[in-house]
């Protein structure tokens, strides 16, 4: 399958700061793919200089081919990007942007008014069409950033956080809606906080820090080739201290139990052998693999520490 | 061979002028009247005592200087304004999301700040003409003065947008560069008047030319020679417009 982003030694640097080192991977045509990182690792400055908001300082970045820079009217035509920042444009009202954008892309026609009717409505924005992003919420000024993002029907979607401080309804709607896009064939490239989301959606991820990706894969292998899984014991009132080996296995407690992570290579057996040492009064056990989230966790701390 | 996206352009003017034109109070008619009250203050007052040229009254004289002033002054704020609006506002990012290139992005703004310009010109001037008997020598002359002044002047307010990150700094720029050079380029005397001195230093003020060579529009008179102005407006805005393109090329300031 062919690449529909190709990052190539990309580096941007801010004097003495280093945002980006050299970063080089491949996004395939169609996917949904996730750009995760702790704040500061250089998602962000990523994706602006894939979307022409900045200019790296080496390196390539090509849109289906299309140079950024070299080539960089086809590659913004083939691009859309949901800013992080809310953007706010006191003049104008939504659809005034949104033919203003439709204008600065060379899109006009009978053909473009229904596309921007069909964002209106699809975003829940169809009786807001005449005020200013001013007057609007965070989440609808989120939704109408969507709606320009995507004004020129772009082959790339960028979603930078779009969920940050939204509600659980448009955040409902706004995935519902980046699926249907990623069905129709749209490559989409996400970055969020929330990695539940990043999990439920994303095909591969990239985890990045520090200008650096520390991991690039499938979900699934990412997930896989952790090395431990995660066990929860539930327990009664007024069990004992626990032994050294699950001391040393142990992720978080609270009153009703106890989170452990255990070495993939050990059976439930040497689980159970090693409560029972400990002699905890167990109420239930519960295994699960672990989650993106725990992945990110153990590769981001990891590099910290 | 070299695209260029002529729509995108287009738009993007149509969008510069539509936002002065949501303010038109603000933009086109204060100006409007504060020009004027120059005119009244200045004029009526100084009128029966001055001959700058001859023939014509003082009122007669600086009008067309008004005129420019206000011309300078207003494609100046156009650009700037908007732009440093766009930044603190962020909704600069749509325009660069966009395929246009930076010459287009440049043409279109500075198109809109000529078209105040030359708004805020018009209405100054058909008062000169209606109430001050003024006339015109020569209608093309003024008219493309005013064009290659205006594009100048939303030229320099570009150069100021982009540089400044906060409206202080533009207030700085506008203050302290361009409100000295336009009230000291001869809007309201002849050079001729000033001590030998400051005429030399007027000749170094690009200003200068451009309200001398309007003004040769009006009463075919001036201080110096009208293809010297030309020349010199020509060359400035040969010189901003080839700053503010390498600027917007870079991405310096905008492109971060």
């Amino acid at each position: 399958m062919s690449s529909a982003v190709r990052f190539e030694q990309v580096t941007k640097q801010y004097g003495e700061f280093e945002a980006l080192k050299g970063i080089s991977f491949d996004i395939e045509e169609g996917a949904f793919f996730g750009l995760l990182g702790p704040n500061g690792a250089g998602k962000s400055t990523l994706i602006n200089a894939m979307s022409g908001l900045l200019v790296p300082s080496s390196g390539s970045i090509k849109v289906h081919g299309h140079d950024v820079i070299q080539d960089y009217r086809q590659a913004r035509r083939l691009l859309g990007l949901v800013p992080q920042e809310l953007i706010s444009d006191p003049f104008f009202n939504i659809r005034q942007l949104l033919e203003l954008q439709s204008g600065y892309f060379g899109i006009k026609g009978q053909q473009q008014k229904l596309w921007i009717d069909e964002l209106l409505e699809r975003l829940a924005l169809s009786d807001k069409v005449d005020s200013i992003t001013n007057e609007l919420s965070g989440g609808m000024k989120r939704r109408v950033l969507i709606a320009m993002a995507l004004v020129h029907k772009p082959q790339v979607l960028v979603l930078d956080e779009p969920t940050a401080g939204v509600d659980v309804d448009l955040r409902h709607t706004l995935w519902e809606f980046a699926k249907e896009l990623h069905q129709k064939g749209h490559t989409i490239i996400l970055t969020t906080h929330y990695l539940d989301e990043a999990e439920a959606l994303c095909e591969k991820v990239a985890i990045m820090q520090r200008g650096e990706v520390k991991a690039l894969d499938t979900t699934s292998e990412l997930l896989s080739t952790h090395p431990f899984r995660y066990v929860r014991v539930a327990v009664e009132d007024g069990s004992g201290p626990l032994s050294e080996s699950l001391q040393s296995r142990l992720v978080e407690s609270d009153a009703s139990g106890y989170l452990f992570k255990l070495e993939k290579e050990l059976g439930m057996s040497d689980m159970l052998g090693m409560i029972h040492q400990s002699g905890i009064a167990v109420k239930d056990i519960r295994s699960r693999d672990a989650s993106l989230e725990e992945v990110f966790m153990a590769l981001t701390g990891a590099a910290q520490a | 061979m070299m695209e260029f996206n002529f729509a995108g352009c287009w738009a993007l003017f149509v969008k510069e002028v539509k936002r002065f034109y949501s303010v038109v109070v603000q933009t086109v008619f204060a100006p409007v009247v504060s020009t004027l009250l120059y005119l009244l203050v200045f004029g009526q007052v100084i009128d029966t005592q001055i001959e700058v040229f001859s023939g014509l009254s003082y009122s007669q004289f600086l009008i067309p200087g008004l005129v420019m002033m206000a011309i300078l002054q207003n494609a100046f704020s156009n650009t700037s304004s908007s732009l440093i609006q766009s930044k603190m506002h962020g909704n600069l990012t749509f325009a660069l999301l966009s395929p246009i290139s930076p010459l287009e992005f440049y043409l279109a703004f500075i198109g809109a700040s000529v078209i105040r310009g030359l708004a805020v010109g018009v209405g100054i001037l058909l008062i000169g003409i209606l109430g001050f008997d003024l006339s015109v020598d020569s209608p093309a002359w003024v008219l493309l003065f005013a064009v290659l002044s205006a594009a100048m002047m939303g030229g320099l307010g570009m150069l100021a947008g982009i540089l400044s990150d906060k409206y202080d700094q533009l207030a700085a720029f506008q203050n302290f560069i361009i409100m000295p050079l336009t009230f000291l380029s001869g809007v309201f005397y002849s050079i001729h008047a000033l001590p030998e001195i400051w005429q030399t230093v007027s000749h170094f003020n690009p200003f200068f030319y451009m309200v001398d060579g309007f003004r040769y529009g009006f009463f075919a008179q001036s201080d110096v020679a009208a293809s010297l102005s030309l020349w010199v407006t020509l060359a400035f805005l040969v010189l901003i417009s080839a700053i503010n393109l390498i600027l917007l090329n870079k991405g310096v300031k905008i492109r971060k």
